[in-house]
């Protein structure tokens, strides 16, 4: 009976991602189970910030001899708050909406949080793959995504090649992204002076003079190169690098820097400003080893960018099989980035300001730790069944040398804590 | 030695040593054949977790390409 029903969905699914891609269901069908299913909901939540929910669900036709086509659909939805880049005060602070329709208000002594974050994000990607001969193999891909006030579209190539029996795969990747943002309220002039309406007269004056254009575009190279070897029957090693070549417009349209009195109390607010340019470098080096049956999984990426920025990642899972058909994967990641060279938590009035200023803290001197573990189980006719919960904990480090008056008493650098939970299907 | 050097030298390194000590015969892959074997064996997982972190920490990239698609706030 479950069988019949599995089949039954399977089926379903099936012909609506035919009907998806102009195929002809009955045609693909020719093989039964040539379709095969992974989907996923995942559930993030920050501790006032952030909610978000993700169903993901991916479609692979195998072909056979080596070829396949994976489809990909992700929609997510987000709501909440989000850190601006003020800092607290003593005293409660107005700021205007991005839309400069309105204003929102954080209390005193609260990180302000622009609480007009709202947004729905759809995914779609395909990728083809296929061997060219009996060494190399290829593929190629492309990727849409659309949300309110951004989209985003790319293509990728890859090609690889087998040495050693397969033994060494070389790899190398190309990508190339075109994204526009086009934000509510048009684009704020980096480093002006956020105009908040306090009832004066020439207030609509005095926000569009800070606007300039009502989109912009940001375009992504990227190129991987990889290296695959099999040590023994029971260990696989990679390493790769990676390099991203962003430009464009790759400020946050949405965040601004205070402007501190000598009491430490804001004077003006200004709209952050990034460089229009980003150079970013990942070596990246994975290990998978078997042992009994339970499987140890550790990885570790050093990043470094033109922007000042250097981070190390390293992440741990075991698989510890219980029996046959169930395991539990405990897992632990901890991330550690230095700042931004244009990264300030604040400035003082009367300090010039430089061409590229953001406070926004992903930006920031940072760690970060995940914690998590995931239960999985195996069900009947190769389906599979699994649920993670993990929890995540951020810590900003304070590199301000001088800090003025009252926000010696204010909490600079918050914690941003996040429960990850996720529920996962392969049929 | 430059960065870009040992880069470029680093697979020639590696490939070589693999050809001559490294690997299985095919008979032997058995269990790297396992789908939980694989270096990306749950790339849905992956994916979403690609998407937290580029939209929180400042790094993104390592094992696939670095791009966001996204106006992560």
């Amino acid at each position: 009976m479950q069988l019949k029903q599995q089949k039954k969905i399977s089926q379903a699914l099936t012909a609506a991602t035919c009907s998806l891609l102009g195929m002809n269901s009955t045609d693909s069908l020719a093989e039964e189970g040539d379709w095969t299913f992974d989907s996923a909901i995942l559930y993030y939540s920050e501790v006032d910030r952030v909610t978000a929910v993700e169903p993901v669900i991916t479609a692979k036709r195998d072909f056979g001899e080596e070829k396949a086509l994976n489809l990909k659909f992700v929609f997510d939805t987000l709501s909440g708050a989000s850190a601006n880049g003020a800092t607290p005060s003593d005293q409660p602070q107005t700021f205007t909406r991005p839309s400069g329709k309105g204003r929102y208000t954080a209390s005193a002594e609260e990180t302000p949080l622009d609480d007009t974050f709202r947004d729905n994000r759809f995914a779609l990607s395909s990728q083809w793959e296929q061997p060219i001969n009996q060494d190399y193999r290829t593929g190629f891909g492309v990727n849409f995504s659309t949300e309110y006030d951004y989209s985003s579209l790319s293509a990728n190539a890859n090609l690889s090649r087998d040495f050693n029996k397969r033994n060494t795969t070389l790899n190398a990747g190309l990508s190339l992204a075109y994204d526009t943002i086009s934000p509510e309220g048009d684009i704020p002039i980096g480093l002006s002076s956020m105009a908040v309406d306090r009832g004066q007269a020439d207030y609509r004056d005095e926000f569009n003079a800070s606007r300039g254009e009502s989109e912009d575009n940001k375009d992504t190279v990227d190129l991987i190169l990889g290296l695959t070897q099999v040590i023994d029957r029971k260990t696989i090693m990679q390493a790769s690098y990676s390099y991203s070549d962003v430009s464009g417009y790759l400020t946050d349209p949405f965040k601004i820097v205070s402007v501190e009195g000598d009491d430490g109390r804001p004077v003006e607010y200004r709209y952050e400003q990034r460089p229009d340019s980003r150079g970013k470098h990942s070596l990246y080096w994975q290990a998978k080893h078997e042992f009994e049956s339970d499987i140890l999984d550790l990885s570790y990426r050093y990043f470094w960018d033109d922007w000042g920025i250097t981070s190390h990642t390293v992440d741990l899972r075991y698989r510890w099989m219980l029996d046959s058909r169930q395991y539990l994967e405990p897992h632990i990641r901890y991330y550690d980035q230095t700042e931004a060279d244009f990264y300030r938590r604040f400035f003082i009035q009367g300090e010039a300001l430089p061409d590229h200023v953001s406070a926004d803290y992903r930006l920031g001197d940072m760690s970060a730790l995940t914690i998590g573990i995931k239960y999985g189980m195996e069900l009947q006719n190769q389906q599979q069944l699994s649920l993670r919960l993990e929890y995540y904990l951020q810590t900003n480090d304070n590199t301000e040398s001088v800090i003025p008056g009252i926000l010696n008493d204010m909490e600079l650098y918050p914690d941003v804590e996040a429960i990850i939970l996720q529920l996962s299907y392969k049929f | 030695m430059s960065v870009k050097l040992f880069l470029a030298a680093l697979p020639v390194v590696l490939l070589q040593a693999g050809c001559t000590n490294l690997g299985v015969e095919p008979w032997e892959r058995g269990r790297l054949a396992n789908p939980e074997m694989q270096l990306m064996s749950d790339p849905i997982s992956a994916g979403l977790d690609d998407h937290i972190y580029f939209s929180k920490e400042a790094s993104s990239g390592g094992r696939g390409f670095a791009g966001g698609g996204c106006g992560c706030n």
